[in-house]
């Protein structure tokens, strides 16, 4: 810049500010640019008006104070456009949304049923469709309901099958669901189908595969006319409603309260039937035992066996749960640590 | 039981490989639950490709590289002259241990590496072909198991036989299903058929003489059937090659020729026999009878054991020499130096044995075979065979006759089989020829056979056969079950209605999973005392005896235990039985119980709430509100202060069912306080339904339907008005007071009463508090005018004072 000494230098000077600097304003685009603006025009040190005020210095005494109202109009001119320009452009830069959506939900703490539960309600629901409903007994029984109307023979090698807790000579805890079919004969006329949920109790040491107290379901229909093709047929729509289209085999077994006797396995989920360590190599695994209700059985319970026929199947919810999820040991499912039971949610 | 492949051939040569004979052992038998190849030594051995062969100068040997499936081709040196390109061999990798014991090391044969060797069947112990390496035929890709490819070797089948069947306990008895199932003949193996000499007891009663020894039967009940024979002139020593395999692949030990005829025969025939060392039999005589009171016995494992006259042995002129169908006597064993053996084949009856077992804790293949039945009319057969074996193994001749002292034999079980039941109970028509032809197939003989029905007689070995539908089970599995068709047949719903416990449980879980708690299933078993608890018996955990009491009490251990895992924040429930003595009984009182614990965040921490309030006795007072009405919908509910840590009684329409509890955990400092709650749902009935071969039908009440009809009230079509009310309320006096005197001063008009607000401090007299409720009024018909409102408010502050002596608060 010239040196400015005289009034009209200045004046000019100051004037050709107020007529560039509008345009230089309107020309910011962002924020920066108009920072860049507001220091090239009014800035103190390096602006425009900066210098204008610094050859104020060199006028004379006279013109000092119009010089001085030139360039503080021209300040506050140009300062309000640049504020203006400002909020114009804060207005149009894009806004930040009134909440970060990104933010986590105010929760609840969420329950769940424990898969134990889970698996017998899902074996339940099927089992309902097909017009069963559900009975219940105690876990304490009679040695006669859970062992002699059952068809043990005191005292027989069948009896090792069940190692059995003792609270006196006349009083077990029961080592299976099955006292219930009695107690249900007992109490209700065929039409009979009652799937039996239940906890029971055998002499196991608990290890990552045995528990003295588990889950046990049962079912039992007694009615005249009902078969061994009935079992087969109710109990391999259990198994494709509950696995999925699989196929099903029955094997000759053994309960003193069933005969014929069988055991029912499905193809094994993990290797699809090829045979893997999961199901010792056979391509099977074992699901349920199950059979014809032992005359002996009905007769105990004061049904006629010559008139009524019935099956009845037992199974292992629990060893069910333990496969379904993946879990690696029975202890996990009774600990009750928090972090296990959250996850079947 | 163990079940030999190459054995089983012996009695049925069914062209079957071992899976395929696992599978219809399964399939028609009984579960074959593993298989195990005998020669594991072979293991390790894999197929292997040679790839590329060239001669190593100025030998006979080759070098070659050879495909092992290890993805690397290995430089192997031959010395065989069949090494071909592209065929497929045996090979030792290095590391490996051949059948003599050489173990294959990597080394340099020549200036060539060898990293292994490509075998011979003689080297592998196949035989005796050492002229070249074992071409095989197969397609197996290199790095395939040598025995998956090459079915050498005795293979064993671990049967699970259930306690039913006791006749397959043998390869005989195996074999016989075998036999009916491939339709192929049955017989014995040469080893028990090759002898010359038919011997043929002396059946007597009571006493006997079998050469020298005098055999003498003093209980024919626990011992029906019992014979002997004097053998002299043994020779004890190693049994031949053969006789050893047999032994071990049923999982034995070969002891010599004489103890191993006897465990021969036991796993050929499932007969168990015993030989004694004559010279050692005092007196000459044999003896079965009861154990004196006093006696004891060193058996043949180096155990003393105290006799007991429930126990039957087999005695000498003197004492015990063997306990009968467990075990033999040290005494009486047969040894290197033994020349006379006294052979006994006997029937003792489970009843006996097994309890004699139990005491004794002493299970040995013979008691497991008494226990669970033998056949008692092939003990004279089982004996001539036993003679023939040990006579060609260890030599001997018979002295004098052998003895057989026998009372009667049971007549045969004959059972009426009849096509209208095979139909009934099988669901398809199974005609009775075809029925009789899979009996027949298995031992089994008909009489009277016809159109409609035949007269079937059990075998003397299938004692597990009583009634008809025992019958119908083996023509099922004989014909295959998985011929039965499995299809879904009309049927009638059932009439038992659901258990009342199971549909309150569902109740409850719906409620609780919902109200943010984990269900648990904790064992029930707790360290208690026998006064106030059910005790186990016969518990396996010492310290954990007796049945629980209390579902809390389980939670609370499981709350300790989470704490322990540094989990504070813990809400649990369970639905569950506790158990309680009862006096007069031994079954104790059970009832179904509702639990429930928490402790922790009352809710998860959010930005907004960064620390959450824990858990308080108002939440476990709510939380046993929607518990009790999860247990009794539509009831009324109670809550009555209890002390200390017992915080509310809980009554469901006026019966106390359980408490909202402080619980005092073992707990690390870090933890918030505990709540529990725990009700009763109902008592579980253990009486009888009715008596032993009766039924009650007809007499089981119905239960009605839970839920009470709901009645819909109006909606409003007034408007409400409302007003606070502001009281001082004396520490002592319970809100609770106030709020009755509001009622009942509020007339029906006073539609909600809600305590808002509690305040203590500043501005309350000493000795006080302030307690404020809000009011709702409304008239179902018209709008309340102010001044209705104004008088009530009075109308209600003067009873209160009146009554109370409770004043607006008005600071």
């Amino acid at each position: 810049m010239t040196e400015i000494t005289t009034l009209a230098a200045f004046r000019a000077a100051a004037d050709e500010l107020a007529a560039s600097g509008p345009a230089r304003i309107a020309a910011a685009a962002t924020a920066d640019e108009l920072a860049e603006a507001r220091n090239a025009l009014v800035g103190r040190a390096s602006g425009r008006l900066g210098a204008l005020m610094k050859a104020l210095a060199a006028l004379p005494k006279e013109d000092k104070k119009a010089a001085g109202e030139a360039a503080n109009t021209v300040k506050a001119t140009l300062e309000a456009l640049l504020d203006a320009r400002g909020a114009a452009l804060a207005a149009l830069a894009p806004r930040g949304p009134a909440i970060d959506r990104s933010m986590p939900a105010r929760a609840q703490w969420t329950g769940t049923v424990h898969p134990v539960t889970q698996v017998i309600e899902e074996i339940e629901a099927i089992f309902r469709e097909i017009g069963f409903t559900v009975a219940t007994g105690p876990e304490a029984e009679s040695p006669w309901y859970n062992f002699a109307a059952l068809n043990f023979p005191a005292d027989h090698p069948a009896m090792d099958l069940h190692d059995t807790l003792y609270l006196g000579d006349e009083a077990v805890l029961r080592t299976h669901t099955s006292p219930v079919q009695v107690r249900t004969l007992q109490a209700w006329q065929p039409p009979i189908r009652v799937l039996v949920p239940g906890t029971v109790y055998r002499r196991d040491f608990f290890d990552p595969s045995h528990a003295p107290a588990f889950a046990q379901v049962e079912g039992l229909c007694v009615d005249e006319g009902i078969s061994f093709v009935d079992l087969k047929g109710t109990l391999s729509h259990f198994a494709r409603r509950f696995f999925g289209a699989t196929k099903t085999r029955f094997r000759p077994s053994f309960f003193p309260f069933t005969e014929p006797s069988a055991e029912m396995d499905v193809a094994c989920r993990l290797c699809g039937g090829r045979g893997c360590a999961a199901c010792k190599q056979t391509g099977w695994m074992e699901i349920l035992g199950c059979g014809m209700v032992h005359p002996s059985v009905l007769e105990a319970a004061g049904v006629d066996s010559a008139r009524y026929t019935g099956w009845a199947f037992g199974m292992g919810p629990g060893r069910i749960a333990l496969q379904r999820f993946g879990v690696p040991d029975i202890r996990l499912l009774y600990d009750s640590d928090v972090r296990f039971l959250e996850q079947f949610a | 039981m163990h079940i030999s492949v190459e054995w089983l051939r012996e009695f049925c040569p069914a062209p079957l490989t071992a899976p395929q004979l696992r599978d219809l052992i399964t399939a028609r038998v009984a579960t074959v639950e593993g298989m195990e190849a005998l020669r594991t030594d072979l293991a390790p051995f894999v197929v292997a490709r040679v790839v590329e062969s060239g001669k190593v100068e100025g030998t006979k040997l080759s070098f070659n590289k050879v495909d092992d499936g290890s993805g690397t081709l290995l430089d192997v040196v031959c010395g065989a002259p069949n090494v071909t390109v592209g065929a497929c061999y045996p090979f030792a990798r290095s590391g490996t241990v051949m059948p003599d014991g050489l173990k294959i090391e990597k080394r340099k044969i020549r200036g060539h590496t060898s990293n292994g060797m490509l075998c011979s069947a003689r080297e592998l112990g196949l035989g005796q072909d050492a002229d070249g390496i074992l071409t095989l035929e197969t397609d197996a890709a290199p790095g395939t198991p040598l025995l998956d490819v090459l079915p050498v070797g005795d293979v064993r089948l671990l049967v699970d036989v259930l306690p039913n069947r006791p006749d397959l306990l043998s390869h005989l008895g195996v074999a016989r299903e075998v036999a009916a199932a491939t339709r192929l003949p049955l017989g014995l193996p040469r080893a028990l058929t090759s002898g010359t000499s038919v011997l043929v007891a002396v059946t007597v009663q009571g006493t006997g003489r079998a050469g020298g020894v005098t055999v003498t039967v003093d209980d024919a009940v626990g011992c029906p059937r019992y014979a002997g024979v004097l053998i002299r002139g043994v020779q004890v020593g190693p049994s031949p090659k053969w006789l050893a395999a047999r032994v071990e692949a049923t999982g034995g030990r070969s002891i010599n020729n004489v103890v191993d005829a006897s465990n021969y025969l036991l796993h050929a025939i499932g007969q168990p026999t015993h030989a004694f060392d004559a010279k050692r039999l005092s007196g000459d005589a044999v003896v079965v009878r009861r154990a004196r009171a006093g006696e004891t016995i060193v058996t043949l494992d180096g155990v003393e054991r105290k006799l007991t006259p429930s126990m039957l042995v087999i005695a000498d002129a003197e004492r015990p020499v063997a306990i009968a169908g467990v075990m033999g006597g040290r005494d009486s064993e047969v040894t290197s130096r033994t020349t006379d053996l006294f052979f006994e084949v006997a029937y003792f009856a489970p009843s006996v044995v097994r309890p004699t077992r139990r005491a004794l804790g002493l299970s040995t293949d013979a008691s497991y075979r008494f226990e669970r039945g033998i056949d008692r009319a092939d003990v004279a057969r089982a004996l001539a065979l036993g003679v023939q074996l040990i006579q060609a193994v260890a030599g001997g001749t018979v002295e004098g006759e052998p003895v057989d002292v026998a009372v009667a034999a049971p007549a045969p079980v004959a059972v009426r089989l009849t096509a209208a039941r095979l139909a009934r109970v099988l669901g398809i028509p199974v005609s009775v020829a075809d029925a009789v032809r899979h009996l027949e197939a298995i031992g089994f003989t008909a009489t009277a056979v016809d159109a409609v029905s035949a007269m079937v007689h059990a075998p003397s070995w299938r004692v597990d056969v009583q009634i008809e539908d025992d019958l119908i089970e083996e023509v099922a599995r004989l014909h295959g079950y998985d011929a039965i068709p499995d299809e879904l047949r009309p049927f009638r719903p059932g009439v038992v209605p659901d258990a009342a416990d199971h549909v309150t449980a569902k109740r409850i879980r719906a409620a609780l999973v919902g109200a943010g708690l984990h269900e648990a299933k904790p064992l029930p078993f707790v360290a208690g005392t026998d006064a106030t608890h059910a005790r186990v018996l016969n518990p396996l955990a010492e310290d954990e005896p007796h049945l629980r009491r209390s579902v809390l009490e389980s939670l609370a251990r499981r709350a300790e235990y989470n704490l322990s895992r540094m989990q504070g924040d813990v809400r649990l429930f369970e639905v569950g039985a506790v158990f309680t003595p009862r006096e007069g009984s031994a079954l104790p009182a059970e009832r179904q119980m509702a639990g429930l614990l928490v402790m922790g965040d009352r809710r998860p921490a959010h930005f907004t709430d960064a620390k959450p309030p824990a858990f308080d006795a108002w939440d476990a007072k709510g939380l046993a509100e929607q518990l009790a009405r999860a247990i009794a919908p539509h009831a009324a509910i109670s809550f009555v202060a209890g002390d200390g840590d017992a915080l509310w009684t809980v009554s469901i329409d006026g019966t106390p069912r359980g408490e909202v509890r402080a619980v005092a955990l073992d707990a690390p400092v870090w933890a918030s306080p505990a709540f529990g709650v725990e009700l009763s749902i109902g008592d579980t009935p253990s009486a009888p339904i009715a008596p032993p071969g009766k039924h009650a039908w007809g007499t089981t009440p119905v239960a009605q339907s839970a839920a009470p009809a709901v009645r819909y009230r109006p909606l409003p079509t007034t408007p409400a008005a409302e007003f606070d009310l502001a009281l001082l309320v004396p520490l002592a006096l319970e809100a609770g007071a106030v709020e009755a005197v509001l009622r009942a001063e509020g007339g029906e008009l006073l539609e909600s009463l809600v305590l808002f607000d509690e305040y203590r401090g500043k501005g309350v007299p000493e000795g006080q508090r302030s307690l404020a409720w809000r009011l709702t009024f409304r008239h179902p018909d018209r709008t309340l005018r102010d001044k209705e409102i104004d008088g009530r408010r009075s109308q209600l502050l003067k009873a209160l004072e009146k009554q109370l002596g409770v004043t607006a608060r008005t600071a």
